[in-house]
C-alpha cells in the first residue's frame, strides 16, 4: 500500500469518531478542542486504518468498472480460485500496532508507506494451516516527519475458524 | 483529564463497557468510515454463501476502535504514545463486550497498560498492551 495523500479531514474524523461509539467532543468540536492540551481536533488512536479510503488499490472497496466479489442476485458477483480459507477478503485480521510519534490532527497532510516484515506459519486448532504475515506503515505529515508507525499482521487460515 | 504518575499503583483498572448488542447497522457504519468493505462484515449472503460463517462479523479493528475509546477516557485525549492487540476470537452481532486497562508499571512519566475486551460469555476477543504518558 501507498497512499499518496491521507487529508484528516474533520468530518471523516466525526463518521470515524461515531462508528467506533465514541462521543467525545475533541472528535466533533474545534472550539472545545482547541481549549485542550491537544490545542485542536485530534484523530481517534486507529484512525490512520482509514488511509484506505485514499489508497487508489485498496482492494476491499468497490471500484467504478470493475467486478465486486460482494453479493447481487447471487452470493458474489466474482467467480475465484481458492478463496485462501476464512475472511472472504484477503483473509482475517490477526494483530495491529501503533506507535505514535505524535497524534494526527485535523489539517494535517499524511503520505503512507507500506513495506513487507516477517512471514510464518503455524497449525491452528480450529482453522488449519494458518500463514502469517506482517506489514509496517510508516505515516508522515506535510513536513515529512513520522507520525504513526503501524504494524499489521494478517492471517489466510485453510478453512474458516470453527465456531463453538 | 491526564493520569497522575502519583495516583497510579500496578494493578489498578479501568472498566467501561464498549457496547451492548453490537447492531450490524454499526458494522456497516464502521465499514463506510474505515473504508474496509470486506463483504464478510457486511454482506450476510456472501458470509454465509462463500466465506462459510453463520453470519456477518465485526472488523477487528472495530473493536480496536472501540477499545481504544475506553483507554483515551482513562489515559486522557492525545496521551498514548503505544497501542498493540491481538485479535484473539472473532465479535459477532450481538455481542455485548467489557473493556480493561490494567496498571502493568509506571516509569520514565509513562504508564505501561494491559488490555483486554471480553464478551458476554467472558471470552476474550481483543488482547493487548498500551503506553501512554503522565503528569
Amino acid at each position: 500500500m501507498a497512499v499518496g495523500s491521507f487529508p484528516v479531514e474533520a468530518g471523516h474524523v466525526m463518521m470515524f469518531a461515531r462508528s467506533v461509539g465514541d462521543d467525545n467532543q475533541i472528535y466533533y468540536d474545534a472550539d472545545y478542542a482547541a481549549a485542550t492540551e491537544c490545542g485542536g481536533v485530534v484523530a481517534p488512536p486507529t484512525f490512520v486504518q482509514a488511509s484506505a479510503q485514499f489508497d487508489p488499490d485498496y482492494f476491499l472497496r468497490p471500484k467504478v468498472g470493475e467486478p465486486w466479489f460482494g453479493s447481487g442476485g447471487s452470493p458474489t458477483g466474482v467467480k475465484r480460485e481458492g478463496s485462501g480459507g476464512g475472511g472472504g477478503g484477503g483473509g482475517l485480521h490477526a494483530e495491529q500496532r501503533y506507535v505514535y510519534h505524535r497524534h494526527p490532527k485535523v489539517g494535517d497532510l499524511l503520505t503512507a508507506t507500506t513495506k513487507p516484515g516477517k512471514t510464518w506459519e503455524k497449525e491452528g486448532r480450529r482453522s488449519g494451516k494458518l500463514v502469517f504475515s506482517e506489514t509496517v506503515t510508516e505515516y508522515r505529515d506535510q513536513n515529512g516527519e513520522l507520525v504513526v508507525t503501524a504494524t499489521g499482521v494478517g492471517v489466510r487460515t485453510e478453512r474458516p475458524v470453527d465456531q463453538g | 483529564m491526564a493520569l497522575k504518575a502519583a495516583n497510579l499503583k500496578v494493578g489498578d483498572k479501568h472498566t467501561e463497557r464498549l457496547v451492548e448488542d453490537l447492531k450490524r447497522t454499526q458494522i456497516v457504519q464502521y465499514a463506510g468510515a474505515s473504508g474496509d468493505y470486506n463483504p464478510v462484515h457486511t454482506d450476510e449472503l456472501f458470509t454465509k454463501e462463500m466465506a462459510g460463517y453463520p453470519t456477518v462479523f465485526a472488523h477487528g479493528m472495530l473493536t480496536m476502535g472501540m477499545t481504544g475509546r475506553m483507554l483515551t477516557n482513562y489515559v486522557g485525549d492525545g496521551r498514548l504514545t503505544e497501542y498493540g492487540v491481538r485479535f484473539t476470537s472473532q465479535v459477532w452481532p450481538g455481542d455485548t463486550l467489557d473493556s480493561t486497562a490494567t496498571v502493568a508499571a509506571i516509569h520514565d512519566g509513562l504508564v505501561d497498560l494491559e488490555v483486554s475486551t471480553v464478551n458476554q460469555d467472558g471470552v476474550e476477543v481483543l488482547k493487548g498492551s498500551a503506553q501512554a504518558r503522565v503528569d
